[in-house]
């Protein structure tokens, strides 16, 4: 049996900010421990996974042809800790408010959020911001936003962590957490040292 | 809590951020909304809106311009991932129109004819980022001072022959290894020799690459290509004629996305190449004179 504060973190390499992900998790536990997940055996032993930022219909598209889209689910519902950021919490989410032209992603179902893509605009609107975070010693977490998804509603048992301008941009359902925003772009590591130790592998 | 935050846009996380999320992507060059619908629909991580692709602009022949702002705007219309256009080099006001259209990234293109003999745009002005092509280590420091938030390769474009974008990334590569054994004098000379700050320099000597996300492009026309490329540390692909000019675009589309992918997925790749029909034609670059080769616009 794996001891659980030693398990592999995966970062999902299909595509999209996957190198900034495994550099933040790498500082916080070492490279050796940064699994790239590429297809479903790489899902077997792990301790955490990233979901990072990216294109979604293009990772919705890979999930599938990677056959990873079941086990992912599995794993989810399994307690398997997930962060999804971007991109990820669109994946991760129940439900997705149709774009126009109606050519969105299948997500995943795993976070009781219902959110919108590109909702804060274009590129030219990508915004950065510190946020409050209640739950975060240090004070505010510096937020880039990318194109970002808006979390339109979240569902019990799913809780914010953070709203930023009475939205919310950080949910957490049990291990899963969903962030609209990317830290691995801040050099800020508190909320992926939050994350990783909310699933036992930090000492 | 009470404060609003304070609130920025157009910096150089967003911008350089925005490029990071492309990465093992494969951006398409599109001229119609249908065009874009099956980039996308193929698993493109961005479309690049173009009047006419790079092998019909070398076949026509005349000065290449920016892009009809209507054909920018229906294929903004008809797709959710992100849309680039390309402007000239050094044309600052075409720059300024295809913002205010609200493209997601400006290519300031060896593509399109050269507008200014002098300077490439003024990059750091503008909210929206942008991205460059480079021959050499020293050509993307200076188009990163001017602002580009993402280099790519030109190759030479328009031509399906991959071996000017090897190049570029092999040139990369050597320019990037040779710095780590440079003392602080030989990088002085070097970044003279360059014309660009020695903080650029240094940054790539720590980072030992670019500080900035760098594609292929310009030439590639097959899976097979779009892996060769990736081996070769390219962050991404992007392909302009390649698929448009291919006996099948929607099936070379997907077989390139998923090369870019896991492109060094061998019993995948040869899956994905099988049956694919004629790739575009492709020109050898020796016969090509020396007007004609796009790459040499700085």
């Amino acid at each position: 049996m794996t001891e659980p504060d030693r398990a592999p973190v995966g970062v999902l390499a299909l595509q999209g900010d996957v190198p900034e992900h495994a550099a933040a998790v790498a500082a916080l536990v070492g490279a050796k421990r940064v699994r790239s997940v590429l297809e479903p055996a790489d899902l077997s032993g792990l301790g955490a996974l990233l979901l990072p930022g990216g294109e979604s219909t293009t990772l919705s598209r890979l999930l599938d042809e990677s056959g990873l889209r079941d086990p992912l689910i599995g794993a989810g519902r399994g307690g398997l800790p997930l962060l999804g950021t971007c991109a990820g919490i669109i994946l991760l989410a129940r439900e997705l408010e149709p774009s126009p032209g109606g050519k969105d992603p299948l997500p995943l179902g795993l976070l009781s959020v219902r959110v919108r893509r590109n909702d804060y605009g274009r590129q030219a609107e990508s915004f950065e911001a510190p946020i409050p975070f209640p739950d975060l010693p240090g004070g505010p977490f510096p937020g880039a936003f990318i194109r970002a998804p808006r979390i339109l509603s979240v569902a019990p048992p799913a809780r914010v962590l953070a709203e930023l301008k009475g939205h919310p941009v950080a949910v957490r359902e049990g291990s899963v957490w969903g962030l609209t925003f990317h830290p691995e772009l801040s050099g800020d590591l508190r909320l992926h040292r939050l994350f990783l130790a909310s699933a036992g592998l930090l000492p | 809590m009470g404060a609003v935050p304070p609130f920025s846009i157009g910096t150089d996380r967003l911008k350089r951020g925005f490029a990071r999320m492309q990465q093992g992507g494969v951006i398409m060059d599109v001229t119609t909304p249908e065009q874009a619908t099956l980039a996308e629909e193929a698993g493109a991580v961005a479309v690049m809106a173009l009047e006419r692709i790079p092998a019909d602009i070398r076949a026509a022949g005349g000065v290449a311009r920016m892009a009809d702002p209507n054909r920018v705007r229906s294929i903004m219309a008809a797709v959710t991932v992100p849309v680039m256009a390309k402007c000239r080099i050094g044309h600052t006001a075409e720059a300024r129109i295809l913002e205010s259209l609200g493209v997601d990234m400006v290519d300031e293109s060896e593509v399109l004819t050269p507008a200014d003999p002098f300077f490439h745009v003024a990059k750091r002005d503008f909210t929206v980022p942008f991205v460059c092509g480079a021959r050499n280590l020293g050509e993307a420091l200076r188009r990163i001072e001017e602002g580009a938030a993402m280099i790519r390769t030109k190759g030479e474009p328009g031509t399906g022959n991959v071996v000017e974008a090897v190049r570029h990334l092999r040139q990369m590569n050597q320019e990037i290894a040779a710095l780590e054994t440079m003392t602080p004098e030989e990088l002085g000379v070097y970044a003279e020799k360059e014309r660009v700050p020695v903080e650029r320099v240094r940054e790539v000597q720590v980072l030992k690459r670019l500080p900035v996300i760098n594609f292929a492009a310009g030439g590639i026309a097959t899976p097979a290509d779009a892996s060769l490329c990736r081996l070769l540390g390219a962050d991404g692909i992007f392909v302009g004629s390649g698929i448009f000019k291919s006996a099948n675009p929607r099936e070379t589309a997907r077989a390139i996305v998923e090369a870019s992918m896991h492109h060094t997925d061998w019993t995948r790749l040869s899956r994905v190449s099988s049956g694919l029909g004629e790739a575009m034609k492709g020109l050898e670059i020796s016969t090509l004179a020396p007007d004609q080769l796009l790459q040499v616009r700085e």
